[in-house]
């Protein structure tokens, strides 16, 4: 993982094959090798969010070493940028958590992606990943997860589900789950779905007098709900539901 | 209130409803009945603007508007509801946000106040008692995890709160035991049985006929309506089957 900080990925890395290429190409090295690194202490928790909603092309990268009992919980939403890339490594220690939810929302020819990697390094190490995407246009939302069981992880429990809503036809998500399980004493969980609006659910919101912007709104607000079901705080969660549904405005 | 004129519709490339009339006043009741693939479900997602049937001729015209000319939600603020045959679970929607939503979607279409969550709230508890139905039902996400009856008791309970002026109900009875059909049946009537306001069932038995009397029954064979008579119409179709008398 510690590429040539000269090199630029392309598309032929398996890490970056949604990604876009022309964003590749042109991109600045030092910037895009970049990681952000973060230690989470022993028994200590911390939270990380996210919200890119501005119309820049970048990558994020950070890097996290979550100490033994330790927690480390992300919340994440890209929302905008023609290319827009969130990677996250995170190595737990004994019994360590990583708790993940992020959402892509986006239409024209944006791409959207969250890539983690996640190290079971030890043993009790939970995680819990939730991720959905909501694209219209051409935009394309991706999520490559890759989780890691080293042989003395014994008793992780991770956890990894992927669903995407494609509002329009010409919207694209893409994922890919990985799973390499060393140790054997280990419960792995992963789920992946991609489908349209239910159409019986609109007609009959229709028919109870909401206009399709409504009943359009309330089905994505359902939808990505458990990407951020985690947030203790409801007034965060709100505000993060609310900026999602915010750009789903430009899609009606 | 609602006038059918002549009016043909396909499913599917495929003829269902075959020139069909019927009109239905201010404080009636109407009951239609038929044999399966009659074309009463179609009438009434025609009704409802339910895509995928499309009319081919004829004319609806409710509340003195063109009810073809208008989006399903703009009937619905209009004033119609269609009860569903099959109502439809929503994941991650619950009743209260829905409803809510509905409801001031119809009266902001109609100019009125938008109602707030304490009123929406005292209005829908009232609503659900009326219809035996505990509020911490309505708590829960739209139809999930809901018994058959328990959906169909659900559909009035909406119906209740959105007070609608002409309700389209489709097989409301299917799915109920027989103290939820007096339950339904008297909701029915406590929300619908008004001067101003009419219904049309859609039904098969004549047992829910017993707790809303209807002012005329109509049976419907191949897309139309062969025969109109009073309540007691009900009672010979039950006694002598509808080849008898559709024949």
């Amino acid at each position: 993982m510690m590429a040539d900080l000269a090199t630029l990925p392309t598309t032929r890395d398996e890490d970056w094959r949604y990604s876009d290429s022309a964003y590749l190409a042109a991109a600045d090295p030092q910037a895009i090798n970049h990681w952000r690194t973060l230690d989470v202490p022993a028994g200590e928790t911390r939270e990380e969010t996210f919200v890119f909603t501005d119309d820049i092309s970048a990558t994020e990268r950070l890097r996290v070493q979550v100490g033994a009992g330790g927690n480390f919980t992300c919340f994440a939403m890209i929302a905008g940028g023609k290319f827009r890339r969130l990677e996250l490594e995170v190595t737990l220690e004994d019994g360590a958590h990583f708790e993940f939810g992020g959402v892509t929302v986006g239409g024209g020819e944006m791409v959207q992606e969250f890539v983690t990697r996640v190290i079971h390094a030890e043993p009790n190490g939970t995680s819990n990943q939730v991720v959905r995407a909501v694209q219209w246009g051409k935009s394309t939302g991706n999520f490559l997860g890759r989780i890691e069981v080293v042989r003395d992880a014994q008793k992780t429990d991770a956890g990894q589900n992927f669903r995407a809503l494609l509002l329009e036809k010409g919207a694209t998500a893409n994922t890919k789950p990985e799973l390499e399980i060393f140790a054997d004493d280990v419960k792995c969980a992963h789920g992946a779905a991609i489908g349209a609006l239910d159409d019986s659910a609109a007609y009959y919101m229709a028919a109870r007098g909401l206009p399709p912007e409504v009943s359009k709104r309330l089905l994505v607000q359902a939808f990505i709900g458990d990407a951020f079901a985690a947030m203790d705080d409801d007034d965060a969660r709100e505000t993060m539901v609310g900026r999602v549904l915010e750009k789903l405005g430009d899609a009606v | 209130m609602l006038k059918i004129e002549n009016l043909t519709a396909t499913v599917a490339d495929k003829t269902i409803l075959n020139g069909l009339s019927l009109s239905i006043g201010a404080g009636e009741v109407h009951a239609i009945m038929g044999p399966n693939g009659a074309g009463k479900s179609t009438l009434a997602y025609v009704l409802g603007g339910r895509p995928g049937y499309e009319v081919t001729g004829g004319t609806v015209t409710f509340m003195g508007k063109d009810l073809l000319e208008l989006e399903t939600h703009e009937r619905a603020a209009l004033g119609l509801f269609l009860g569903f045959q099959y109502p439809v679970e929503i994941p991650g929607v619950s009743n209260v946000q829905f409803l809510r939503e509905s409801l001031n979607s119809q009266r902001g279409a109609r100019g009125e106040e938008q109602l707030s969550g304490g009123d929406f709230l005292k209005l829908a508890r009232e609503k659900a008692a009326l219809l035996k139905m505990d509020m911490e039902m309505l708590k829960r996400q739209v139809n999930v995890g809901f018994s058959g009856g328990e959906k169909k008791r659900a559909e009035m309970v909406q119906m209740g709160i959105l007070d609608p002026m002409f309700a389209v109900l489709d097989e409301t009875d299917s799915g109920l035991d027989i103290d939820a059909l007096r339950t339904v049946g008297d909701g029915i009537n406590t929300i619908m049985r008004k001067p101003d306001k009419a219904v049309l069932l859609i039904t098969h038995y004549q047992r829910l006929l017993d707790y809303v009397k209807p002012d005329f029954v109509h049976v419907l064979a191949d897309g139309r309506i062969v025969k109109t008579g009073g309540a007691e119409l009900a009672h010979q179709l039950e006694s002598e089957g509808y080849e008898a008398i559709a024949a």
